[in-house]
């Protein structure tokens, strides 16, 4: 049975934030050819560079689909940064162990954020703030040095960092001394794309991530119907917290270091990723692919204002700040079509 | 008889902090039947439901179901689902940004064998279930793309389409055209010959009489009745809910006098909102007290916010002093010189954190506009003069209005828009819930005020009270003006006029 879909205003959102990647990345090819925006590698690196923040935006998008919210995120990347660091660097620890050991940090950490939140019914943002501040200052509790990962330390993980998955040669370039530059991508690449289908699926077609949109939509009426509200909450924000230990390993790959000040403001990142894909703040609307598409107009900005050279790197933060407010108050604006229409 | 019935109550008794929700209620619903829950506000309708359904636990008291073992006590809609009690309520309880199909089947999704949501298969099983209501939708649409009568009828498709024995449905019409009410009651005749058991929360008497087999009537939290609809007539039904029996009906005379002679100030011609209130005409004159009667929900209030502008009319015109009145907010209404006392004190018009003196001023000072303020010592001087005047009850006029009686939060509130020197002062239920003898104050200042040349639009729940204050009457039924009683001002005629019908 094929039913025609309308396109609603939630999809024209996602249409727009796609639109608007693609025009902007043209704008960037045209305006910097010579600077190499045109090359296969620089679009790759927008992934590279942004493969924690996408895992990262994936499981906030799950939070904010609830209505909640998640700002512990960035500090949460920097302790697990510091201990992949202070463990396989100072310590010696062997790497996998090190890296579940992230990973069931990250469960627990969003247990906790999840029951006091689910549970105990206290604020998503008051609860993910003390997480904040507890992971931040764990952060520095561990050691207050920027400390790095050597080949020497850990070379198992040092070859994960730096390992090049290659796409086929005739997407290169010949560089000005003749060589041919394969274009390539980093194994975060992979698991970022990876945890973006997983979690598509998720939200699709398994009971948890209708539920999870059930709750956005309306709490009394998950309640009302037979829906474990407290418990599908809890499992959202251990999801973001476990997503957010996936994205700081990834994140850590890219820096092979970990330092107090790490990524700072990440969890801002995330938010504006996720509300730029169409996701509302007041839950129940999101798009996963939609807030990869976020990162990555996030990610073009970036990168357009470091290829010009010239311009102060906050000016990134400005174009973000204007995107922000053209996407909420394009959701206003369709909302309130939506209303005068019924 | 006996074997017939489903759900039996006895004796159950729920207490609020400070209030006695349920005392001693029992309800019985039979197999096959659809059974009017009846009463009016605060009778307790709700509240034994909610203990029927699992929402609240109840204090005391014993629920039987056939076929379930031993006395029944649900904590929450789960369980209450799990034995074949669905509820329907009055808001509807689904998910507006999910599908129709969604809000069908969330819980209880079909399944492909690897375990993933079968959305073919919950299309095609939504749309199945729709047809079967003879409601053609598109499934796959979100649910807020629907009217609230779709969605209704959407909740009501959920709770069918569950194995249920028992269908409770608390006021699910008040969002429905008639239309939709049909297609409602053909669903539910459709359910009742398949043996389930329906208990139908309504206001309005005609559905009573049209689809109910059985009423059971409560009133302030006890079982006042249980009879078959052919042998409770409607005015019988009325005296039973409002308590009151035609032997006692002491005729009360009429003290005021009806000004028939002065000038006409407010003239209402065709006035409606969707949804709520039905076009309606309506005249006041000065000096006039008028009361707008009806039962609860009948569109007593409805009415008045129509006339203040509280909703918007759609329809027809509004004329004052022989202007017409174009009013798009209640900002333009205060202006012309009406005031508006609404129902809900609590949440339409006590700000509890502001003194009695700003309380009392507001009003006044919203007319005036925010850049012209009211001299401190002119402010004190008016919110005296009201405490005086009202004879309000307050330590000094700087208290936090939170902190005194209902009955003389109620006064400031009047004060607020005596303050204004309304033309027209709108009261709607304005001694619900205040001693005998504030009561009596507040009628007695009503028709002071008249007296002087205002007039008064008067709402309230006590008929008596209305018969001793107002000169004429509008009757409200079901989101309709009705008719109007201008003499012979008796409880029967008005209890008569109430329930409408042939009897």
């Amino acid at each position: 049975m094929k039913t025609k879909k309308k396109i609603n205003s939630n999809n024209l959102l996602i249409m727009i934030t796609i639109i608007m990647f693609i025009v902007m990345y043209a704008i960037g090819c045209f305006v910097y050819a010579g600077k190499g925006f045109a090359h296969v590698q620089t679009f790759l690196n927008l992934f590279i560079t942004n493969a924690g923040l996408i895992c990262v935006a994936c499981g906030m998008t799950c939070v904010m689909l609830t209505g909640g919210i998640d700002i512990s995120v960035g500090s949460l990347i920097a302790m697990d940064c510091m201990i992949l660091a202070h463990g396989m660097g100072v310590q010696g620890w062997p790497c996998i162990p090190t890296i579940i050991l992230i990973l069931v940090i990250g469960v627990i950490f969003g247990l906790v954020q999840g029951f006091l939140i689910g549970y105990l019914n206290i604020q998503p943002f008051i609860t993910t703030m003390a997480g904040m501040f507890f992971a931040r200052g764990m952060t520095a509790v561990i050691c207050t040095d920027q400390l790095s990962i050597t080949q020497e330390q850990n070379a198992l993980f040092y070859s994960w960092a730096n390992a090049k998955i290659y796409l086929p040669a005739f997407l290169g370039y010949t560089n000005n001394k003749g060589k041919v530059m394969t274009p390539y991508v980093r194994p975060t690449v992979i698991i970022a794309l990876l945890v973006v289908v997983v979690i598509f699926i998720v939200l699709k077609y398994t009971k948890f991530g209708r539920s999870i949109y059930a709750v956005g939509g309306n709490e009394t009426s998950a309640t009302m119907m037979g829906l474990n509200v407290k418990r599908t909450k809890l499992f959202a924000y251990i999801l973001s917290s476990f997503l957010c230990s996936i994205g700081g390993i990834c994140y850590c790959l890219n820096t092979m270091s970990g330092s107090v000040q790490q990524a700072k403001g990440f969890e801002m990142d995330a938010i504006a990723s996720s509300v730029i894909g169409g996701t509302r703040l007041t839950g129940g609307v999101v798009n996963v692919i939609g807030s990869r598409f976020g990162v990555m107009i996030n990610g073009t900005i970036n990168t357009l204002v470091t290829t010009n050279g010239k311009l102060l790197s906050s000016w990134a933060n400005i174009a973000t700040a204007a995107l922000l407010c053209f996407f909420i108050i394009l959701q206003s604006v369709f909302a309130y079509f939506k209303n005068r229409n019924n | 008889m006996e074997n017939d019935e489903l759900i039996t109550m006895r004796d159950i008794t729920k207490t609020f902090p400070g209030v006695i929700a349920l005392d001693h209620a029992q309800l019985t619903l039979r197999k096959g039947e659809i059974h009017a829950l009846m009463g009016e506000n605060g009778a307790g309708k709700s509240t034994i439901i909610k203990c029927l359904t699992g929402v609240y636990d109840r204090d005391s008291g014993e629920v039987h179901m056939e076929g379930v073992e031993g006395n029944i006590n649900c904590h929450s809609t789960e369980d209450a689902q799990k034995i074949g009690i669905a509820t329907v309520y009055q808001e509807v309880n689904l998910c507006p940004n999910l599908t129709v199909a969604e809000n069908l089947f969330i819980g209880r999704e079909p399944r492909t064998k690897a375990g993933f949501i079968d959305w073919k298969q919950m299309n095609r099983n939504a749309k199945k279930v729709m047809d079967g209501l003879e409601i053609s939708i598109d499934v796959t649409q979100t649910l807020e793309n629907y009217s609230i009568a779709i969605q209704q009828m959407v909740a009501i498709a959920r709770a069918v389409d569950r194995d249920c024995r028992a269908l409770i449905l608390d006021e699910p019409t008040s969002s429905l055209d008639d239309k939709e009410v049909e297609k409602l009651f053909r669903v539910m005749r459709q359910l009742r010959d398949k043996g389930v058991g329906i208990i139908f929360v309504t206001h309005f008497l005609e559905q009573v009489y049209e689809v109910c087999d059985r009423i059971t009537v409560m009133r302030n939290g006890a079982f006042v009745g249980e009879y078959t609809v052919a042998e409770l007539p409607r005015v019988k039904l009325v005296a039973a809910m409002l308590g009151k029996d035609f032997d006692d009906l002491a005729a009360i005379k009429n003290e005021t006098m009806a000004s028939a002679d002065g000038e006409v100030l407010l003239v209402c011609d065709g006035m409606s909102h969707k949804g709520t209130i039905k076009p309606f005409n309506f005249k006041i004159r000065k000096g006039e007290v008028v009361g707008i009667t009806g039962l609860l929900g009948s569109g007593r209030s409805e009415m008045v916010r129509c006339i203040y502008g509280a909703d918007k009319s759609q329809s027809g015109k509004e004329t004052m002093k022989g202007e017409e009145l174009k009013i798009k907010a209640p900002i333009d209404s205060i202006r012309k010189g009406m005031g508006y006392l609404p129902d809900d004190r609590k949440a339409d018009g006590c700000i509890g954190d502001l003194s009695v003196r700003e309380n009392i001023i507001l009003a006044l000072q919203a007319r005036q506009g925010m850049f012209h303020t009211i001299p401190r010592a002119k402010q004190n001087e008016i919110a005296d003069e009201f405490i005086r005047e009202l004879s309000i009850k307050t330590p000094s006029r700087e208290t936090a209005l939170k902190q005194l009686s209902g009955g003389n939060q109620q006064k400031v509130i009047i004060a607020r828009w005596l303050a204004t020197h309304p033309d027209l002062l709108i009261l709607d239920e304005p001694t619900r819930g205040i001693d005998i003898g504030t009561k009596t104050e507040i009628q007695k200042m009503i028709l002071k005020l008249a007296g002087e040349g205002m007039s008064v639009i008067f709402i309230s729940s006590e008929i008596e009270e209305m018969l001793r204050t107002c000169s004429r009457m509008c009757v409200m039924r079901d989101g309709e003006k009705v008719g109007e009683i201008d003499h012979e001002l008796t409880q029967e005629n008005v209890m008569k006029a109430i329930a409408g019908g042939d009897n």
